[in-house]
């Protein structure tokens, strides 16, 4: 029971990009298109479940005091890996991503985990946790990526949705969509939230 | 030419914020205050053009040469981190009145993006040590100005009645995305960047 609530928190109720408004430079910076979101999204759950259970194996070996560093070089090594698994099978994709694959590396998100969870909880809670959160956050890229992708070009995975009649809001695609989107949906979401808790 | 191109790209159309997206955190997080916006700002700038003295280096003198290109991250993640506590420490002894000046702002730097992004982008857009360093200079300038400008904002709109919902980060982003579009006006004013 209680393993199933760690893994259920991420995807809703602490969701990391809605509620906690954590890594929001990836949120914005990838979600013109539906794949490009669905893409980093995936990116991440693999950096952070992997990062959340090699640092829950070795939570009892890092000293307090240089943690820090440590989880950085951990979950920067998985980032590289990443980074050249998608430049050699994906070039076309990780051209598209650019820099924002290596970015990983500061995603608040990722470390948020490691510093709030699973360098205190074993092994199989992290590795639930971290994958609860990694599609949470997938969810909230792929709320934002479909609304900005249909909006801004009239497709959906490069196929077109909406009919001839539809003029693309160019502007949903350039870097104000991605602002005033998640605003609006943040703002949106607040209201559910509202209406839940009363 | 080439450096006030550099400059106006990095403060206008290629702003870090509103172009890249990178430093958002901080962005939403401490443009409350037009004070504490300016310490942000001005560590910030500071700790990006340090970062790229010190990562420029060691990519082209030691990683290149070495065939190392995959220690990047690492690599610069490290620097970064160490410099910043470095930095700290520097500061708290020597250079007291600049320490309660940045106060909190400096640790937090570690964790923001546009740091290590700026230090990417360096490497990507393949310019030498002099460019470099004035290329982090600006992007920090431009950093701060999208800070500025926001807590500008920020502070009248504490007065203003918005809906209850859209209080906090919603508005942040829409506003956000409002002064996006504005920067959009400067396209075309600065070619390739």
């Amino acid at each position: 029971m209680k393993s199933y609530i760690v893994f259920i928190k991420g995807l809703w109720r602490e969701n990391p990009v809605f509620r906690q408004i954590l890594g929001m430079c990836p949120t914005l910076a990838v979600t013109g298109y539906l794949s490009n979101g669905i893409a980093m999204g995936l990116a991440v759950v693999f950096v952070l479940v992997a990062s959340s259970t090699v640092i829950s194996i070795f939570r009892r070996l890092i000293p307090k005091q240089v943690r820090m560093p440590t989880f950085i070089v951990i979950i920067a090594t998985f980032v590289v890996l990443v980074d050249y698994f998608l430049r050699a099978n994906y070039p076309f994709l990780s051209k598209k991503l650019g820099p924002y694959v290596p970015l990983i590396v500061v995603n608040c998100i990722i470390m948020g985990r490691q510093e709030a969870f699973s360098s205190k909880n074993p092994v199989w809670l992290s590795f639930l946790d971290a994958l609860g959160m990694g599609i949470g956050f997938t969810l909230a890229l792929v709320i934002l990526s479909t609304v900005r992708e249909i909006l801004g070009f009239g497709t959906l995975l490069g196929h077109p949705v909406l009919g001839q009649w539809f003029t693309p809001w160019v502007i949903m695609a350039l870097p104000p969509g991605a602002f005033l989107s998640l605003g609006v949906i943040l703002g949106i979401n607040n209201t559910f939230q509202k209406k839940s808790t009363r | 030419m080439d450096f006030l191109l550099i400059f106006l790209a990095a403060l206008t159309t290629q702003n870090i914020v509103f172009a890249y997206f990178l430093g958002i955190c901080p962005y939403l997080g401490v443009s409350r205050k037009l004070d504490t916006a300016l310490g942000m700002g001005m560590a910030v700038t500071f700790v990006m053009t340090i970062t790229a003295l010190f990562s420029w280096p060691i990519f082209y003198l030691i990683l290149i040469p070495r065939n190392l290109p995959y220690l990047e991250l690492p690599v610069f993640i490290l620097v970064i981190a160490s410099l910043v506590q470095f930095l700290e420490m520097y500061f708290r002894k020597a250079i007291p009145h600049l320490y309660s000046a940045l106060g909190i702002y400096l640790p937090l730097i570690t964790t923001n993006c546009a740091i290590l992004g700026v230090a990417l982008f360096m490497v990507l857009k393949k310019y030498d040590f002099i460019h470099s360093l004035f290329y982090t200079f600006s992007t920090g300038l431009g950093f701060s100005l999208a800070l500025l400008i926001m807590a500008g904002i920020r502070e009248d709109l504490d007065l203003a009645p918005v809906p209850k919902n859209l209080k906090g980060a919603p508005l942040a982003l829409i506003i956000a995305g409002l002064l996006a579009l504005a920067f959009m006006g400067f396209s075309g004013l600065v070619k390739g960047g």
